[in-house]
């Protein structure tokens, strides 16, 4: 399988729909064995593991954030958080079909909520996706957060 | 507020005791405001770190208590502390976190200038102002220069008033935590590395303090994160070597026992640190190449002894704590009663290997950041705390846990872990650093100090 422009948008549309529905188990199975998802501190930053990250998780710590969504004594998810992704239509910036290496390009408004408070977070996702067993996977997705060095509150869920 | 001393010290004693204290301690604007008057200004606030600004002119933003001020290297290199407003109508000089001045500030307002030690350069149509009586003015001063500043080893400390101790009497034995932490550079020197995770709390900043030195939270409050991972962790086999964050976040689920073994220290002047034996930080694997470092600059027996020390959380009253083995920093900013950022900076230990900086980074993401699923549980306590003290059924918060009648007669003391003593410690030096001056004090009337 080849994948098309268009199977890398649905893909990555696909993907912000299973945060919302809260199918996290399914969601992490998105990323590759290696897979990681990153949230920089601060605008353009390039170094990923030398300076503070907002989150920069491997599957195990994903896995461990998902386990713990549906824990008996999640104090901080005592009630739920809801959350809500509006997405530009995705721009595929790479097509290497050579290097089995796919990019993509989203535009995003995120909103979560809990209680009565609402936070709006807006940005830009980058994913890298790669064939596995005829599947596309996440080898890295980027959340670049227009006021990622803001003094944010609790974010709880995957933007 | 202009109560006299007897009476700031009346509305005081009503509010705390030994072992409890009243909740307007948290709650009550009024309250808030003396401690900004008072405290803030009688106690050795951390401003910033000495490699933020390593070139003359270059200039870090930051608060004391709610005023806004700001450090910068002078053209002798000396770091000078300044109020970050015009002298003229108030305007902030500098708006960003950081930045380089040049020779001097310049008000973009109208254009007044100053030296980097605050004095006054210039004013734009100087003639409009002969026989003004400016000279004799409070503008003509310049930039208000925060009156004592202190750079120990990098870290620079401010006191805006002449009431209370100097630097040394004020941290004395405490500094030690500061010394380990700088020391485990071979070349005994820190940098400070990236823009500090900024994290927002709508709670008082006391309740965040005393957190740091709470021993009986992490197996409960962080039961969910922790123990998630330990969950993990088991179902994967739980053998081998641990990945790097399953070494930092797995001690949280330690039993009381560990921490009650690990000891606690207290200091006069209400500074304090968990961690005297051990600590969660003392199994972390070895970074190669890093001890044959330290011995290089040390030797063994030295290098062995800045090792050893595992303190866990050192916190420097009033609002600021550190972790030694991690080289981080936290400061706790008070903007209301019931709102504090955090702010989490991390150093780099100058000389030695970059993996221990990226250990440094993953722990500061794992648990200070506002996504992180430690940080969520603490916030969660905190916030419901703060909503759950405007109850009136009980107006009181008890931290007698292991109260000793006789701890206030030896502040320099170390105890069983689980105590509760460290935050006695600091309420008795809230309550002294608040009734410190008389309120006569040059800064509070307006003049430059």
């Amino acid at each position: 399988m080849t994948p098309t422009a268009q199977d890398l948008i649905d893909f990555v549309i696909a993907e912000a729909r299973m945060i919302d529905e809260r199918r996290f188990p399914e969601w992490l199975d998105l990323f590759t064995e290696d897979g990681i998802y990153w949230m920089p501190l601060e605008p353009d930053q390039e170094e990923e593991h030398l300076t503070t990250s907002l989150m920069y998780e491997d599957r195990l710590l994903l896995r461990t954030r998902v386990q713990r969504l549906e824990g008996q004594r999640t104090f901080s998810q005592k009630p739920k958080s809801r959350c809500h992704h509006l997405l530009q239509m995705p721009s595929v910036d790479e097509m290497n079909h050579e290097e089995n290496l796919y990019r993509t390009y989203t535009p995003f408004h995120y909103v979560e909520t809990r209680f009565d408070e609402q936070t709006l977070l807006a940005g830009w996702a980058r994913h890298s996706l790669t064939l596995v067993e005829e599947k596309l996977r996440i080898k890295c997705k980027r959340v670049d957060l227009v006021n990622c060095d803001a003094p944010h509150r609790n974010i709880q869920l995957f933007v | 507020m202009n109560l006299t001393k007897s009476e700031l010290n009346d509305k005081l004693r009503e509010l705390i005791r030994e072992g409890e204290v009243h909740r307007d301690l948290y709650c009550s604007p009024e309250i808030f405001a003396l401690e900004m008057e008072h405290l803030f200004r009688n106690a050795w606030i951390y401003v910033g770190h000495d490699s933020q600004i390593p070139n003359k002119g270059d200039y870090a933003a930051t608060e004391i208590g709610t005023q806004p001020i700001l450090m910068v290297r002078h053209k002798d290199d000396s770091i000078r502390v300044l109020f970050n407003r015009c002298p003229h109508k108030g305007t902030q000089v500098v708006i960003d976190r950081q930045g380089n001045a040049g020779k001097f500030f310049r008000c973009p307002y109208h254009a007044w200038s100053f030296k980097t030690d605050g004095s006054l350069l210039a004013v734009p149509l100087k003639k409009g102002y002969e026989n003004s009586g400016l000279q004799e003015s409070c503008a003509a001063k310049g930039m208000t220069p925060v009156a004592h500043v202190k750079n120990y080893r990098g870290f620079v400390f401010a006191k805006i008033n002449d009431a209370g101790p100097d630097f040394e009497s004020f941290f004395g034995d405490s500094l030690s935590s500061l010394d380990n932490m700088i020391d485990r550079s071979p070349e005994g020197r820190l940098e400070v590395v990236g823009s500090p995770l900024r994290y927002m709390h709508h709670c008082n900043w006391k309740m965040l303090v005393e957190n740091q030195t709470d021993t009986c939270h992490p197996m409960v409050a962080h039961e969910s994160s922790a123990g998630t991972v330990r969950e993990i962790w088991e179902q994967e086999g739980g053998e081998g070597p641990k990945p790097m964050a399953v070494e930092c976040i797995l001690p949280f689920t330690s039993p009381y026992e560990f921490f009650e073994n690990m000891g606690i220290r207290t200091w006069e002047n209400g500074h304090g640190h968990t961690g005297v034996h051990h600590s969660i930080h003392s199994d972390y694997s070895a970074i190669e190449g890093y001890f044959e470092q330290m011995v290089a600059a040390y030797g063994e027996t030295r290098a062995k002894a800045i090792l050893d020390e595992n303190r866990h959380n050192t916190v420097y009253f009033p609002n600021m704590m550190i972790k030694g083995p991690i080289q981080s920093l936290r400061l706790f900013k008070p903007i209301a009663a019931d709102k504090t950022l955090v702010e989490s900076w991390i150093f780099r230990l100058v000389g030695a290997p970059d993996k221990l900086l990226q250990r440094t980074a993953m722990y500061n993401r794992l648990i200070n950041a506002p996504t992180s699923i430690v940080g969520h549980d603490d916030l969660e306590m905190y916030e419901r705390a703060q909503a759950g003290l405007a109850s009136d059924g009980n107006q009181w918060v008890n931290m007698q846990r292991l109260y000793d009648p006789s701890e206030s007669e030896t502040p320099n003391a170390t105890y069983n872990g689980t105590t509760e003593a460290q935050m006695r410690n600091q309420f008795r030096a809230w309550e002294k650093f608040m009734t410190l001056d008389s309120g006569g004090n040059a800064a509070t009337k307006g003049t430059a100090a």
